[in-house]
């Protein structure tokens, strides 16, 4: 124990002879899981799309002869979207090609009368313009989706305020009351108080003509009932599918404090990575390995110590990390035990994986960037989540990732910020069973160190 | 330091084949032989890095010193960390005076707090060396000592290492300049493709170049001995 005790030493006397390095090694990860948080935690911004409205501004939706409310069309859009109001057509071609916009969206002189045509014998099809200059696939499919969208919400808002009128001209033919038109009132007797009136007069009739009355009457009922049967066929024709969001499996926490494991885990990762890979590979290049381990040190000390080093460094950078964070997000630091406990177990597992790649590569250049090349993109996998691929894929993906400890100690990390993440003990026997394993890696591999 | 019938094995390609050695207290003993000869596996065996597929190593009364041929040594460190750290790690009691000895043993107490890196090759191998005497062994492998240094540094560390077997440490060195071998070793073990062709004073050795290869005895040592190995069939 005591030669690992002199060899953390050293090894820290060396961290600090490379402040550079020492800088690299703790701010380049902090950098890129600020990066990859700031991304997971905030949504795509609104795209900026230029807005034309050529429609005149007295124009409304009528419908059955009656005006619906004002649509408010320019703030229904510009809630959605980054308005950017242009003058004219030739404004908004000249924006969209230009990159300025992502798209324009026009709306011409004659959309409402289109849109009023649609309750006539000779309905008219209402159209909005849309330029798009697609110079790269994946901004094309941005516009389709955001134009689709929109227009979907404007559609839906649309069939909504005519089945709402539908729906109250029926209330009206079935309860009666008063209807407006071209400023008059006109009573509407309905078809409940027509039944009524008729059942009312049936007994003064004589008995020749009741059964006719009674047959008229059982209509003015009949219709009376069905017509309310119809009235919610009327409302759900706005909104056929209704969505009942239900809850069957997985627990997470706000995106926010998601974000924030994200970018601890992956400082995590490098860090620790990065130190005991690039430490155990220094022994090698420095010839220092067979000096160390011909009685001085054991071979299981050395890589005992090289995790110890990762662990340590790897707890205080995270630590203060989540430390810092707590300015911006709120965490909750009566957990700051189980933060310990997770960043403990994480780093031990991250530090045996690392201790194997140092004792697959030949010099600290290689295994630098062998780490890199490792991790990264397993970082990366590991936060694709399923659904997002093909079942297939996924699969592959988190085998991949499960062989990792990235992922793990993401989970525990997680579980350990916030009560609403998933459970700790699951990641924690996972993070032990992958210590072990790579560890053992770490120890064949290391034979080869000793070949003189 | 006895060894008797070592055998070393690198796959198909046998790097020792049979090799004996044997070394009393302050003696000097050269090995020698063209690159590939096996000088290095043949150290490494001694020094309990690596295990030889057949015959053995005797018991030393005291420790052996490993010197090897690449300084192992932390070039990010000081002269003098890197002593303490090696004391430290030899369980030394007093790690700073063993440092401060090996400081005035190799002559570098006035560089004591330079970065290794920053030294010359000849002063990074004093310390390499002094490392190796950190165990204060009865035995002091060097494999290959005096490569990379200029004639000056290289004669420091022979009147070093001479100074080290005049006190009665045993040494053991590898080297490819036969002059240096005849120079310094006081016994001379030739290996050539892991045979073990001769083994006795240079004395000798001239001899049994002389008797070997007669068109070439009036020659240079270098060259005669060049031949030598030749007419043995390497």
């Amino acid at each position: 124990m005591g030669g690992v005790r002199w060899l953390l030493l050293k090894d820290l006397q060396i961290l600090r002879r490379s402040p550079l390095q020492a800088v690299l090694l703790v701010a380049y990860p902090i950098l890129i899981a600020v990066l990859v948080g700031f991304a997971i935690s905030r949504g795509p911004e609104d795209p900026r799309v230029a807005f034309l409205n050529e429609v005149p501004a007295n124009s409304r939706i009528n419908v059955g002869g009656q005006e619906l409310p004002k649509a408010n069309v320019k703030k229904q859009v510009c809630e959605r979207v980054e308005c950017v109001f242009v003058a004219d057509r030739a404004e908004a071609e000249e924006k969209v090609e230009s990159g300025d916009v992502l798209a324009a969206l026009i709306l011409p002189a004659n959309l409402v009368n289109k849109i009023n045509s649609l309750s006539t014998l000779t309905p008219g099809v209402p159209e909005v313009e849309v330029l798009v200059n697609e110079e790269n696939a994946v901004k094309a499919e941005l516009v389709d989706d955001r134009i689709t969208t929109l227009m979907a919400e404007a559609n839906l808002r649309i069939a909504r305020r005519i089945g709402n009128e539908g729906a109250r001209y029926l209330s009206l033919i079935v309860g009666g009351g008063e209807f407006k038109v071209l400023g008059e009132t006109i009573p509407i007797l309905g078809l409940r108080t027509s039944a009524r009136i008729l059942e009312d007069v049936t007994p003064a009739l004589p008995p020749a003509l009741r059964p006719s009355l009674e047959q008229v009457t059982e209509f003015a009922s009949q219709a009376r009932d069905n017509l309310d049967v119809a009235k919610p066929l009327i409302d759900r024709l706005a909104q056929p599918i209704a969505v009942e969001k239900v809850v069957v499996g997985g627990k997470s926490p706000p995106l926010e404090i998601f974000a924030i494991a994200v970018a601890a885990t992956l400082t995590l990762a490098f860090v620790v990575i990065l130190l005991v890979a690039g430490s155990l590979a220094l022994e090698r290049e420095e010839n220092a390995f067979p000096r160390l381990t011909r009685g001085l040190v054991s071979s299981n000390a050395l890589l005992g110590e090289k995790v110890l080093l990762g662990v340590a460094v790897g707890l205080v950078v995270t630590l203060l990390m989540l430390v810092g964070m707590r300015f911006f997000v709120p965490l909750e630091l009566s957990r700051i035990g189980l933060w310990l406990l997770a960043i403990a177990a994480g780093a031990a597992a991250l530090g045996a994986a690392g201790a194997a790649l140092g004792a697959a590569a030949r010099d600290v250049r290689a295994v630098s960037l062998l780490a890199f090349m490792v991790t990264l993109p397993v970082a990366l996998l590991s936060l694709v989540p399923s659904g997002s691929v093909g079942s297939g894929v996924f699969g592959a993906i988190r085998y991949l990732t499960g062989l990792f400890p990235f992922k793990p100690a993401l989970e525990a990390i997680t579980a350990a910020l916030d009560a609403s993440g998933p459970s700790l003990g699951g990641p924690l026997l996972h993070l032990a069973a992958l210590f072990v394993a790579y560890a053992l890696i770490a120890r064949l591999a290391l034979r080869r160190f000793a070949t003189v | 330091m006895q060894a008797q019938g070592l055998v070393k094995r690198y796959g198909d390609r046998e790097a020792l084949r049979g090799v004996s050695l044997e070394a009393g207290p302050g003696e000097l003993v050269a090995i020698i032989g063209p690159n590939g000869a096996g000088k290095t596996t043949l150290l490494s065996i001694l020094a309990g890095i690596a295990r030889p597929d057949a015959g053995e190593v005797g018991a030393t009364d005291g420790a052996v010193g490993w010197v090897p041929q690449q300084a192992a040594l932390y070039r990010r460190l000081t002269v003098e960390e890197n002593l303490l750290l090696f004391a430290r790690l030899e369980g030394h009691e007093d790690p700073r005076a063993s440092t401060a000895e090996m400081l005035e043993l190799t002559g570098l107490r006035e560089r004591r707090g330079e970065i290794v890196a920053r030294l010359s090759g000849g002063n990074q191998q004093r310390i390499n060396i002094a490392i190796g005497l950190l165990s204060r062994p009865a035995v002091l492998l060097l494999d290959e000592p005096s490569v990379g240094l200029d004639p000056r540094q290289r004669a420091r560390l022979w009147e070093f290492v001479s100074g080290l077997a005049g006190r009665g440490t045993t040494v053991i060195f590898s080297t490819h300049d036969i002059q240096e071998a005849e120079r310094y070793g006081g016994r001379v073990l030739v290996l050539a493709d892991g045979e073990s062709l001769f083994d006795g004073s240079a004395t000798e050795l001239r001899e049994a170049v002389r008797r070997e290869a007669p068109e070439d005895a009036d020659r240079d040592f270098e060259t005669a001995f060049v031949a030598y190995l030749h007419h043995r069939g390497h």
